[in-house]
């Protein structure tokens, strides 16, 4: 089919054949979507006065209030050290469940494990909290030690598993067997077939779930907050404390930096991975 | 993987050394941006302390970690009728107040309360009233009275706040109507329900942000307290507080020790260190309310003492403390603010 | 090695024993190396997530102490408070609405959330999924960047935009398509746009995973076979990504459910839903047993829809493809 004969004709389709009517107006609405209100909290980080819903004037004020805010900062520090715990921990133990409970022939407590992994999206956030809280309770005193920040990472490792199973389990299901299977028939074993053939297949789909975990994890204030112990304030807290008494462009500039920090690291993983390529 | 794992030891390692540069520490748990951080600074150079604040958003989350097992805080600040649970649970440690050098700066009428009479728990941290704002631009005429957010005038429809806590909701209406709190009369609550239902409509929003919405002109009026609606007026000079003629509610947060604080001596420092006019100033300054101690007027703004929301006004209504109901009253004003809402 | 060694030395030369007996030994490998991946997920969850949920169990059978917390009696009072409530006179127990109301509304919006996540989701992923290989992982993290603030202040940044002085009602204002601002502010809808935003990323990053796996060859099959762009879309490129609407519609639904911030913001508090009605059992109202009980009733409902979908595309997926 492929001959040289309508070379010209079967390029053109190639082109137009992923393309399907309206999409790409519907994915760059969807990005304008996403990004308006973050333009307007960096806008409002510049706010000359206090408010944060009236623009007037344009100021620094607030990132240097953000700066000198050390109790807003280490929350902030504390978010990212759970969230990037929480994450690893989850993506792992999500793959790792992903492959046993997808492309198989059903077996005995597959549907169970199935329900079991998605147990913690289920139950209302307050609830788990309460729960979780009084059961780290028990357990401290049962044997006598204060967890500290673990509560957090391991309560957050919980309820992320089943975001980043999700996605790789979608990724996995209906994924081709045969390069894997060739691997098998050139001797690979399954440990090598697995790194070398399987892993980067499923790539996209482990980094999305990642995303989603620490997505996640960096927003969660119900649980957190119940399971916060001295020290342990992470963000969502203090943001949320902070609403009764009056949110300033304070917050606005300290997302902003996050924000910034994030494109950062971002760009930066970006260029590393191009370089090492 | 690596480089993680060195940056995470590097940080504890620094946050470690950082704590162990003091001589004690202390933990402080207490409401959302409301601890003045120069007072803190205070305490940490007159006592060699390093101080550490978390922070909460109401009293029954701060009750149900406590309760569950104190996870290592010193000293929360409790509202009055959740400091007389605490008591009446022992989850808070008999630290004397009455007994330390400073007690004599207490205002003789904060220390004989309902929830903790003689000051052997606690020791006042600030108090206020929960009444509501109008914006006088909107609205000028008399607000002194609960029709203001229950039978607003035209002016006022749809641009009321309400606070979400069914308690100062309920109290409002049993008010309006001249009945009493705490009230498990059927006839009385039916009242208090249908006086809602009809006011419901006329109300924009029910949450707590309430400056906001109130300087931007979103809402015109808003159930809140006076040192919010002190921030609100200072953006917005047109913003009033009511003493309602009907009657008003007051509360008091408190410092309290709890029971098993792994830094007792330091907590029991701070408990008298908040009772000296000059630092009780500092804690009034911050978040805009009235402090307990007498002779802390002389540390603070005259326009701050002189303030309507701090000053009671000749003629308004005593404020009055309203302990927790019953639980069968509990749970008809439950009944009642869940079929508002629904 | 020493496995055929053994058999070969061992007991028979019987070529249906040795299969047999080596069939055995892979169904056990297969066996433990199955158990032992999803152990991990199983023990901590397990532990730390059945745990409390038992709590939870545990917690909507007993009576309600009066100032929060509980007190060890048995009693049904929670589930009965669900359907019944006692007049207000005569305490007698009467059939009322009001939290199968509060639970049916919630579930309403959480259904138009997932469509709508669907509807602009799905063509977003696919966009993304068909740029070329090198922008892809660009086109991820555009996506996910948004969420890396705090979701507190995204919400209320669309508040901002969504006021009756806000960007939105001032742009239709200028444009002359509107005389007066509109209120969309404090209504459901701007809840269901709230609830969409956050939700958005949940949706399109496993529709992604699904899709970009994709063999466009069959695509290209559809089209030489003179299918117009509507058909190869309905009939090619859904089912193949139907695991991932699937996984997307899961991860929107459910949490949309209980979603706590985004409706006390944008809709104005006037309105429960499920999350602030558990919420508040656990604050100002004092009734950890009904919080508790409500939340399981959702649990409950959740589960069972969840089982039955797994069921029925379990038994459908076994069939097709083989």
């Amino acid at each position: 089919m492929a001959d040289s004969a309508l070379p010209t004709l079967k390029r053109r389709r190639s082109l137009d054949l992923k393309r399907q009517g309206g999409f790409a107006s519907i994915a760059f609405f969807c990005v304008a979507f996403l990004y308006a209100p973050i333009l307007v909290l960096i806008v409002y980080s510049f706010n000359g006065t206090r408010s944060t819903a009236h623009l007037e004037g344009f100021s620094f004020q607030w990132y240097a209030a953000a700066f000198a805010n050390d109790d807003m900062q280490h929350a902030a520090w504390i978010s990212l050290q759970v969230a990037v715990v929480a994450t690893i921990l989850a993506t792992i133990i999500a793959t790792c469940a992903a492959l046993v409970t997808t492309r198989t022939r059903p077996w005995r407590g597959m549907t169970g494990s199935y329900m079991v992994v998605n147990m913690p999206l289920m139950v209302p956030e307050i609830v788990t909290a309460i729960a979780t809280l009084i059961f780290f309770a028990l357990i401290s005193k049962a044997l006598g030690v204060q967890i500290g920040i673990a509560k957090l990472m391991i309560a957050h490792t919980v309820f992320c598993i089943p975001f980043a199973y999700m996605p790789i389990r979608a990724r996995l299901e209906d994924m081709d067997k045969t390069l894997e299977q060739a691997a098998a028939d050139l001797y690979a074993t399954p440990w090598k077939a697995f790194r070398r053939v399987t892993l980067p297949l499923l790539s996209p789909g482990i980094t999305a779930g990642a995303m989603l975990s620490f997505v996640v994890s960096f927003d969660d204030f119900t649980i957190s907050q119940f399971l916060a112990g001295p020290g342990e304030t992470t963000l969502p807290i203090y943001i949320y404390a902070s609403i009764r008494r009056g949110i300033t462009p304070e917050i606005n500039a300290m997302s902003s930096l996050i924000l910034v920090a994030s494109i950062v690291l971002v760009t930066l993983s970006f260029l590393v991975s191009r370089a090492r390529r | 993987m690596r480089f993680l794992k060195g940056l995470l030891t590097t940080a504890a390692v620094v946050s470690l050394a950082g704590a162990a540069l003091a001589e004690g520490e202390l933990h402080i748990y207490n409401w959302g941006n409301y601890t003045n951080p120069e007072l803190v600074k205070k305490f940490e150079e007159k006592h060699d302390v390093k101080v550490t604040i978390d922070d909460y958003d109401s009293n029954e989350t701060m009750l149900a970690k406590v309760r569950a097992g104190n996870p290592g805080f010193d000293i929360v600040v409790p509202t009055d009728y959740t400091v007389k649970i605490m008591i009446d649970e022992g989850l808070l440690a008999e630290t004397k107040p009455s007994e330390m050098a400073n007690f004599k700066n207490v205002d003789p009428k904060w220390v004989d309360v309902y929830f903790d009479e003689g000051r052997n728990y606690t020791v006042p941290w600030q108090w206020g009233t929960t009444t509501f704002a109008v914006d006088t631009a909107v609205y000028d005429g008399d607000i002194n009275t609960y029709a203001i957010l229950l039978e607003p005038p035209e002016a006022l429809v749809d641009k009321i706040n309400m606070q979400p806590d069914m308690y100062e909701v309920m109290n409002a209406a049993l008010r309006y109507l001249g009945k009493p709190l705490c009230n498990g009369n059927p006839e009385d609550l039916k009242a208090a329900y249908e006086l809602l239902q009809t006011a419901k409509p006329k109300w924009r929003t029910i949450e707590y942000g309430m400056i906001q919405p109130l300087v931007s002109g979103d809402i015109a009026a808003s159930q809140g307290w006076n040192g919010a609606t002190m921030r609100a007026r200072e953006q917005k000079p047109t913003i009033k507080y009511a003493y309602p003629k009907e009657g008003f509610s007051a509360w008091m947060d408190n410092v309290a020790v709890l029971k098993d604080a792994p830094n007792m001596e330091n907590a029991k420092l701070f408990q008298d260190f908040i009772m000296d006019p000059e630092n009780a100033a500092l804690i009034s300054d911050f978040a805009k309310y009235a402090n307990g101690i007498k002779g802390s007027e002389a540390f603070l703004p005259a326009e701050f003492i002189a303030a309507p929301e701090i000053t009671i006004p000749e003629g308004a209504p005593t404020p009055v403390f309203v302990p927790l109901c019953p639980k069968e009253v509990q749970d008809k004003y439950s009944q009642i603010w869940t079929n508002l809402l629904k | 090695m020493s496995d055929a060694a053994q058999s070969l030395s061992g007991a028979d030369s019987d070529p249906i024993k040795r299969v047999a007996a080596a069939q055995a030994r892979v169904a056990r490998r297969g066996f433990r190396a199955r158990w032992g991946l999803v152990a991990p997920a199983l023990v901590i969850i397990g532990f730390f997530g059945i745990g409390p949920l038992l709590i939870t169990v545990v917690y909507s059978f007993l009576e309600a102490a009066t100032y929060g917390g509980v007190i060890w009696n048995f009693s049904t009072d929670a589930y009965v408070q669900f359907l019944f409530e006692r007049d207000i006179f005569d305490e007698t127990l009467h059939f009322s609405w009001a939290y199968p109301q509060i639970f049916l509304r919630s579930i309403l919006l959480a259904l138009v959330t997932t469509v709508f996540c669907l509807l602009v989701g799905f063509p977003t992923a696919y966009f993304m999924a068909t740029r070329p290989p090198n922008q892809r992982t660009l086109w991820l993290f555009l996506i996910t960047l948004p969420f890396w603030t705090n979701l507190l202040i995204r919400t209320y940044a669309m508040f901002i935009i969504l006021r009756d002085d806000g960007l939105v009602n001032n742009t239709m204002i200028w444009l002359g398509i509107i005389p007066d601002p509109l209120r969309i502010i404090h209504t459901d809808f701007a809840v269901c746009l709230g609830l969409m935003y956050s939700f958005l990323p949940f949706m399109v990053l496993p529709l992604y995973a699904a899709l970009e796996k994709m063999d466009f060859r069959l695509v290209e099959a559809g089209y030489d076979l003179y299918a117009d762009r509507w058909k190869v879309l309905r009939r090619i490129v859904i089912p193949l990504a139907k695991p991932g609407i699937v996984a997307g519609c899961i991860l929107v639904f459910i949490p949309s459910i209980g979603a706590y911030v985004t409706p006390l913001l944008l809709g104005g508090g006037k309105e429960l839903m499920i999350g602030n009605l558990i919420a508040l059992q656990f604050g100002n109202a004092r009734d950890w047993p009904f919080g508790s009980a409500a939340a399981l009733i959702l649990m409950i409902m959740v589960l069972v829809s969840l089982l039955y979908y797994v069921r029925s595309t379990g038994a459908k997926a076994g069939l097709g493809h083989g």
